[in-house]
């Protein structure tokens, strides 16, 4: 979470509950969001870090509110991170490992196994799509994270597709 | 329509076999040994592969295919031994179709598409007139009533596919790779409108290969070489989780 409150940081000086909302705009329902206390002590490290410089701003009726600023620094960090390129998405380790190891230990059957994870892609798929049609539909941002997330579903289970065909 | 068993299953199938033998070439299982009951009211997708069969499955229980061997009930008849004639008697006032491009009739009007079946179900012109009045209004092609499947998109031609098969108010609704040949913004309509009129206790079987289609349903059958190797229920059961797009992409940092 740290780069992505960089970056936002980027577009003006916010503080810790304007952040929160920002990333909830933008990213939708879908994306399961940091609570504020976990951007607060995000917004500490950076400080700690010199990315950030905090100012605290005195309010009349209530606590103290700390306004964030970025620093040189802190634009170098997210100008770096722009230009990265991005790992691509992990292999699927875990469900691999176990349908690799299953036969070695003879407690597993690889296509039972198959069927399992099938049950649970689907049904992320299905809540995936609970999740687009409640979902603004003017919200691009929120709506393009979600078709992502369910052409990498589409993907796994073309894969899993695959592997029934190899291991049956 | 069966007054034994209302409330029994709305298919039942009892070891199913498909084999074709072309000309030529080695024979194709198609469809070996399949028992399958799809309840009143259940929304099911049959999913895998190309080639698994899943397609030769709907066509044996909508009668536009015959099973080599296996006993098939639909609504409590039993229907595996009817000749074509009963079929299509059958078909036309129990089952409708909806196939993956459309089978319009390309020269009648989108009016006539829909009006056609209620009058060879014996339904009045006034009667068939209503139905079909209501049916594209509720699909949202109120207007389109004099075009001809050609002028419209693929979309629309769906949903004139749809009311079509959903006019003589159908038993069971078979839906074979409906949106296959569509565009995203037309998958989402088809999806939209199976999940309605399932919502208002139409009986849906649905064939696709698409995952994002199966999961509107309440079931998913995993078809692979002419078998069920799976058939699992979704959504209900033990409390899961939602899942969130982050379950499946990850942002760094």
């Amino acid at each position: 979470m740290r780069l992505p409150l960089l970056a936002l940081l980027v577009g003006g000086p916010a503080h810790g509950y304007e952040l929160k909302q920002a990333l909830e705009n933008l990213l939708g329902a879908a994306y399961p969001q940091p609570n504020v206390g976990q951007i607060y002590v995000t917004l500490g490290r950076l400080e700690k870090a010199g990315l950030i410089e905090g100012e605290d701003v005195e309010q009349s009726d209530r606590p103290n509110k700390r306004i964030y600023r970025i620093t040189a620094a802190g634009r170098e960090t997210v100008d770096a991170w722009f230009e990265e390129s991005t790992a691509e998405p992990r292999v699927r380790d875990e469900f691999f490992m176990k349908l690799a190891l299953a036969p070695h230990t003879g407690t597993a059957n690889q296509i039972a196994l198959i069927n399992k994870q099938r049950r649970h892609y689907l049904n992320t798929m299905r809540d995936l799509s609970k999740l687009a049609a409640g979902e603004d539909r003017e919200n691009r941002v929120a709506q393009l994270l979600i078709e992502g997330a369910m052409l990498h579903l589409q993907a796994d289970l073309d894969w899993l597709e695959r592997c029934q065909e190899e291991l049956e | 329509m069966n007054q034994d068993e209302p409330s029994g299953p709305i298919v039942r199938a009892a070891g199913l076999v498909k084999t074709y033998r072309p000309e030529g070439a080695a024979p194709v299982h198609a469809v070996r040994g399949v028992d399958l009951t799809v309840a009143r009211g259940e929304f099911v997708a049959v999913t895998g592969p190309s080639g698994a069969g899943k397609s030769t499955l709907l066509h044996l229980l909508g009668g536009l295919d015959r099973p080599d061997s296996g006993a098939l009930w639909l609504d409590g008849r039993q229907v595996d031994g009817y000749r074509e004639a009963r079929w299509a008697e059958l078909r036309r006032n129990h089952i409708g179709i909806v196939f993956q491009f459309f089978n319009l009739v390309s020269n009648l009007s989108v009016a006539d598409n829909v009006e056609l079946p209620a009058l060879l179900a014996g339904r009045s012109p006034r009667q068939a007139r209503a139905a079909r009045g209501e049916l594209l209004d509720e699909l949202g092609l109120t207007g389109k009533e004099n075009s001809t499947p050609g002028e419209l998109s693929g979309g629309e031609q769906q949903r004139v596919a749809l009311a079509r098969a959903l006019v003589n108010t159908p038993t069971l609704l078979l839906a074979d790779e409906p949106a296959g040949s569509l565009d995203s913004k037309g998958t989402r309509e088809v999806l939209r409108l199976l999940a309605r009129f399932h919502q208002r206790g139409q009986t849906i079987l649905l064939v696709t290969h698409d995952a994002r289609m199966a999961s509107a349903a309440d079931r998913v059958i995993s078809f692979f070489d002419g078998q069920v190797v799976d058939d699992a229920h979704l959504g209900g059961g033990r409390h899961r989780p939602e899942a969130g797009v982050a379950d499946v992409l990850k942002l760094k940092g």
